[in-house]
């Protein structure tokens, strides 16, 4: 995984709430046994007129000024629905790093910090201020630095967030967390031998 | 210390928690498909790891595979590489696999439990968020993405931190033709779909006791839909008479042993919950959702609500939105809503009980000009079942298709889809924008009554039927 620290981005703006993983990456695209390549469908059936091909002038992620953008600031509980680790894979392959919204699904959270992706919560009215921020100034660029836990913009809707320690310490140093549970491999060996002498059944099968 | 079942599970698969990291947990099944692994066993191979514990993950094909004309290769050369290589994949590390000829094959939540291969007190996981559909076993069941799918592989645990619990306490009993789905509809009308995040729920009370094992797995199926971790039933004599005999359960002396343990999980009296939400099932009616979101729903006796209704901005707009999408104007009644398309299936409600409902209310009758009605079964075991009962033959001769078990037209990556416009009565667990096909419009209900959709070519309140 590429190390996250700080970065200076494009903000854009998809004012919805409830925005579901079905229409981050519809499910056409689901059969695909590689990880990459998903950039392109990325919110296919709102991005692209009916013929599938030529961009949706009216999607907001059209807009000229929120191109390149690597921050994505969106309405409440993203990412619902299925768990398909392919949304955050079209998510970082668009291009999108860091996501502010109040609120996400369990599973797409957990999903974002093991590709890449930083997922900041904020209050409600952090997120109108921003909203109306990038609304005024349509390409604004805000400033996310992990380190020290804050966004910075241009108008002065600057604040911290929280993040999981743990998190964080593997997304600044890019750490693969199978690798740092596998150095507890005698732990789990431990923990499942007295498992067995517990639940012998779950073996006998 | 009283502790409810959750937290008993959690701490006894508790493995080892490093200063500044997330707790691991131990996992004790692993459940599997096409469409979430293929890059999780591409990981392990880059990394040159094993698949640790290979007896602990049983694996289906379920969500690309055609549900007609099975003997013919698969159409579509990506789903056929994607089914191409779980196959693989599966005969590499040696894992138990239903594969599409197997006479134990389909929808994944509907065949775990058909073996017996989860029971109460596992903890379970698998790169699907329905995976909640095995806490009606008294386990601990959540979905994982890809990267866990690995981590699970390779490890046999998780970092998990521990979730806060809810108590969604159903009292009473159901109205006739009122299901388990009318309870999980409901309890996301109340919940909303971000209601339940953060939290693991236990559903108790008088009508969840009531409900048979198939009933149970409805309910916990759609947890996630409440934007649960998990939903879990405690386990009782139901649950153990359901076990029993079964391919993977305990056996001899060691059923004995396990009913023992399985007894201790259930929540302390007076344990207590973070949240406590209180229904009761007398009040539930048939439900039908309007929107494009689980939480939209409304009894079939209501009416399509007016975004103005809605206090929250957010839910007003939400409103707006799915009223456009689904073509409807407020204030139509559900009653006048007319259907294109029906479907009976998906791992919410494609086993035998939903079948028996659903051919109760299809017996005799025949499906309405310019209507479409699949039924598919959710595995080989449930359509044999059916076969057997004669359920086969009523749908058929109401003019139903009767199909091959699979995933379908729940999320319509088979080819099974809707056009564009069309509208359907569906038994599955999610009404998103397109979920069906673009530009599809989906109504979550019950199998009864996508039953009398079908009949009567629009919704029908069924609890006024005799």
């Amino acid at each position: 995984m590429e190390k996250y620290t700080k970065h200076e981005s494009v903000a854009a703006l998809m004012n919805r709430n409830n925005v579901d993983t079905d229409q981050i990456i519809p499910k056409q695209f689901l059969k695909k046994v590689e990880r990459s390549g998903f950039g392109v469908h990325l919110f296919h059936d709102w991005r692209y007129n009916a013929d599938g091909v030529t961009p949706n002038p009216d999607f907001e992620l059209n807009k000229p000024a929120f191109k390149g953008a690597k921050v994505l600031v969106v309405g409440d509980n993203f990412g619902c629905g299925s768990s398909r680790e392919h949304a955050p894979w079209a998510i970082a392959d668009y291009g999108f790093n860091t996501i502010i919204s109040t609120s996400y699904a369990d599973i797409f959270y957990n999903n974002c910090f093991k590709n890449g992706i930083l997922a900041i919560v904020v209050e409600p009215a952090q997120l109108d201020l921003l909203m109306d921020e990038i609304n005024a100034n349509e390409g604004v660029s805000f400033s996310v630095d992990l380190e020290t836990q804050t966004v910075n913009t241009p108008a002065g809707n600057g604040f911290t967030f929280e993040i999981d320690p743990f998190r964080k310490e593997n997304m600044l140093n890019g750490l693969d967390d199978i690798g740092l549970t596998l150095k507890h491999v005698d732990k789990i060996s431990a923990f499942e031998e007295e498992h067995k002498k517990r639940l012998p059944w779950l073996w006998a099968s | 210390m009283k502790k409810t079942m959750y937290e008993k599970i959690w701490e006894s698969h508790f493995v080892h928690q490093e200063p500044g990291q997330a707790p691991l947990l131990y996992v004790d099944r692993h459940l599997m498909h096409e469409v979430t692994s293929p890059q999780a066993f591409e990981g392990l191979r880059m990394a040159n790891r094993p698949v640790r514990n290979p007896h602990s993950i049983l694996a289906t094909m379920d969500h690309c595979v055609p549900t007609k004309d099975r003997d013919l290769p698969i159409a579509d050369p990506i789903a056929k590489k994607q089914i191409e290589t779980m196959a693989e994949n599966c005969e590499e590390n040696g894992l138990n696999l239903y594969d599409m000829e197997s006479p134990d094959n389909g929808v994944i939540h509907v065949v775990v439990p058909e073996h017996g291969f989860v029971h109460p007190g596992m903890v379970v996981v698998c790169g699907d968020s329905h995976t909640a559909t095995h806490g009606a076993f008294g386990a601990l069941a959540f979905g994982i993405g890809t990267s866990e799918v690995e981590h699970v592989m390779a490890t046999q645990t998780l970092p998990q931190q521990k979730s806060k619990t809810m108590l969604v306490q159903v009292d009473g009993q159901l109205s006739k033709h009122c299901t388990a789905k009318d309870i999980a509809l409901a309890i996301i009308g109340v919940t909303g779909t971000a209601g339940g995040t953060g939290y693991v729920i236990e559903y108790a009370g008088e009508a969840i006791e009531a409900l048979t094992m198939e009933g149970r797995m409805t309910v916990c199926n759609m947890a996630i839909e409440a934007g649960a971790r998990a939903g879990m039933v405690a386990p009782d004599q139901k649950t153990f008479d359901f076990l029993e005999g079964k391919e993977f359960a305990p056996k001899g002396e060691y059923w004995e042993q396990a009913l023992t343990y399985w007894k201790s999980l259930v929540t302390d009296e007076g344990a207590e919950y973070d949240k406590i939400i209180t229904l009761n099932a007398s009040e539930i009616s048939p439900q039908v959702t309007w929107g494009t979101s689980p939480e939209q729903v409304i009894g079939v006796n209501g009416a399509v609500p007016s975004p103005e209704s809605f206090a929250d901005k957010g839910k007003r707009l939400a409103c707006e939105s799915a009223l456009k999408y689904m073509d409807l104007d407020a204030s139509t009644k559900m009653t006048d809503i007319n259907i294109d398309y029906v479907f009976i299936g998906s791992c919410t409600n494609g086993r035998i009980e939903d079948f028996r409902d659903a051919a109760e209310m299809a017996k005799g009758t025949t499906v309405a000009d310019g209507v479409t009605a699949i039924a598919v079964p959710g595995s080989f075991h449930v359509k044999l079942q059916a076969e057997k009962e004669g359920i086969d033959k009523i749908f058929k001769e109401a003019g139903w298709e009767w199909r091959e078990p699979g995933c379908s037209m729940c999320l319509a990556m088979n080819g099974d889809e809707l056009k564009d416009g069309q509208r359907c009565a569906s038994t599955s667990n999610r009404n998103f924008e397109g979920r069906q096909g673009k530009g599809g419009r989906t109504h979550l209900v019950s199998p009864a009554m996508a039953a009398a959709a079908a009949a009567a070519g629009h919704f029908v309140d069924i609890s006024k039927l005799g």
